[in-house]
């Protein structure tokens, strides 16, 4: 049971992460690998800050806004310096690599015994009555942080998808979605789709950095390497958000995406239970995506010679 | 009132490849006249459309809409004064958004864009009651992605999204020229009844001598990067498309002999 609540747990903190790739690689159509280095940044943030005695939530807070100005500078370097997407997120990445550790000023800031944003909550439950360090979920006893955790993380979860839904259907999230979907279009509507560009990456990035940011609290602790690869993971579950939804409105594909993630991180949860290496994780999710990007072309081509092959007989 | 003084282009400049696309092209177009650019491929009428919506930055020469400099705005900052139809029937529409979306952003094309829901009650009404005009059944289609129409009814709608505030000007880039024939003449239709009743000052190229001569108050005819003939007023009304197609063979016999060529006859026969 315990398997399965820190599956939730880690799907809701990480959908955060894949609603802001969701903005970058679906809204306004930038393949961002900021992403892998401003989740660090969010984590290292945070880290640093409870570290030295703040508020988790300021910290949390902080570490947004860090994620939001990496995000923006990779925009800049796109649309100002006519850097190509790809390489200006690079840029910005391995640059994050050396901030990062300027940050933490190590590699690792374990953050065991540390107030997280969940303190508050544990605090609560505790007071409420309930003298016994485990709760009966179901006929499971679980642990009282557990419950804590998962309650805060879908707490943030649910602010955040409500928030994001109401901006991207408001005069200037059409605007965004429009820079991303038809820049021609866009321009003849008096939009800017460069300084969208801008805005949505900081978006995105502030989204990623907050989701590096409970993260850290959740595990209890920043890693310099932490970041690697999770652009991929944020792809793989929006497309599996897609394919359980299919892409009709805002609200839906929101939800979508987050149900995505909460479903990947089950897969892997029960595929790490079946005895699937960890080191082998990023390899088989990479061949999930180019599978899940492929596939549909190769079907649709393969229907074609089908018919095709119907049509001579 | 369009003005355009004295317009130079020239694409890569210095290559094999250069293009002397405006050659100083000036222009005056009265408020409320409705103007057709015609011309052989390559005479340059698509790239003064361009100059004037703002595409580019031309290399000289001036651009002034109702007395405003825009000759160094970008093409979003003219989108309020500006309205436009491309030749693409899919490029003045975002497809994965619904239509109401893209009405929306019509609506506010130009303006102050705020963090106020775009799909109010009240702006629904006001598509339907617009859209209802089209007689296209596509009132109750609003939240469908506008990327499932077809391309007449989508042409139809950047129309609609290009004049839904009123322009100063209205550029038109061939904008009927990829549809089918029954799509085209409902299209024109629509353009004229549009232009006509919001008295717009239109700016079209097109291919079609009849849509030239149907449509128009003034027939300019451009090649090699410059007006060549411009009817107008009385002329305009006289001109039929034979006068249209003997101007062309015209200019195509001109083009036979060689510009040295024509230099060496010149001497002679002066």
């Amino acid at each position: 049971m315990s398997l399965v609540l820190g599956a939730f747990t880690m799907g809701l903190i990480l959908s955060l992460l894949s609603l802001g790739t969701l903005i970058s690689f679906r809204m306004i159509r930038f393949t961002d690998i900021t992403v892998d280095g401003s989740i660090t940044l969010g984590a290292s943030v945070a880290a640093v800050c409870i570290m030295r005695g703040w508020n988790p939530w300021a910290a949390t807070g902080l570490a947004m806004l860090a994620g939001a100005c990496a995000g923006a500078v990779t925009g800049l370097l796109h649309t100002r310096f006519r850097i190509q997407e790809l390489l200006s997120g690079i840029l910005v990445m391995t640059a994050l690599y050396s901030i990062n550790l300027r940050i933490m000023g190590r590699s690792n800031i374990p953050l065991m015994n540390s107030a997280s944003i969940s303190s508050g909550t544990e605090k609560l439950l505790n007071r409420s009555g309930n003298p016994f360090e485990k709760w009966n979920l179901a006929g499971w006893e679980v642990p009282l942080p557990d419950i804590a955790n998962l309650a805060c993380a879908a707490v943030v979860c649910l602010i955040v998808a409500f928030l994001l839904t109401r901006f991207l259907r408001t005069h200037f999230g059409t605007g965004l979605r429009a820079a991303g979907n038809n820049p021609q279009m866009a321009r003849a509507q008096g939009i800017n789709p460069e300084t969208m560009i801008i805005l949505s990456l900081a978006l995105a990035n502030g989204l990623v950095a907050l989701s590096g940011a409970l993260l850290a609290q959740y595990q209890g602790f920043a890693d310099v390497q932490m970041g690697i690869g999770m652009m991929v993971w944020g792809l793989a579950s929006i497309i599996i958000g897609e394919a359980l939804i299919s892409r009709v409105g805002i609200g839906l594909t929101i939800c979508g995406t987050i149900l995505g993630t909460i479903l990947f991180r089950l897969l892997i949860a029960i595929a790490l239970r079946w005895g699937l290496q960890p080191n082998d994780l990023k390899l088989v999710t990479a061949f999930f995506v180019f599978a899940a990007l492929v596939l549909p072309h190769g079907l649709a081509a393969l229907k074609k010679r089908t018919h095709r092959g119907e049509r001579h007989a | 009132m369009l003005e355009l003084v004295n317009l130079h282009k020239t694409f890569m400049p210095g290559t094999a490849n250069e293009v002397r696309a405006l050659q100083g092209v000036s222009l005056t177009i009265q408020p409320g006249t409705f103007a057709v650019l015609i011309g052989s491929n390559g005479s340059g009428k698509s790239t003064l459309l361009n100059a004037v919506a703002g595409s580019f930055a031309p290399d000289a020469g001036t651009i002034r809409l109702n007395g405003c400099d825009l000759t160094r705005l970008p093409e979003h900052r003219r989108a309020a004064r500006i309205g436009r139809v491309f030749q693409n029937p899919f490029a003045g529409t975002a497809a994965e958004m619904s239509i109401a979306e893209n009405l929306a952003l019509a609506m506010h094309r130009g303006k102050h864009r705020s963090l106020r829901p775009a799909l109010t009650r009240n702006a629904r009404t006001q598509m339907a009651d617009r859209i209802r005009e089209l007689k296209m059944d596509l009132e109750n289609r609003l939240d469908n992605p506008i990327g499932t129409l077809s391309g007449g009814q989508r042409q139809a709608l950047t129309l609609l999204m290009a004049t839904w505030t009123r322009p100063d000007l209205l550029l038109l880039d061939e904008h009927t020229a990829a549809l089918d024939p029954k799509s085209a003449a409902k299209v024109t239709a629509l353009t004229q009844s549009i232009v006509q009743r919001e008295k717009l000052t239109t700016l079209m190229v097109t291919h079609s001598m009849q849509q030239a001569v149907d449509m128009s108050d003034r027939i300019i005819m451009m090649h090699r990067g410059a007006i060549v003939q411009d009817y107008r007023d009385e002329h305009k009304q006289r001109i039929r498309i034979p006068d249209l197609m003997a101007a062309f063979d015209r200019l195509a016999r001109r083009e036979l002999f060689d510009e040295s060529v024509a230099d060496l006859l010149k001497s002679q026969y002066a």
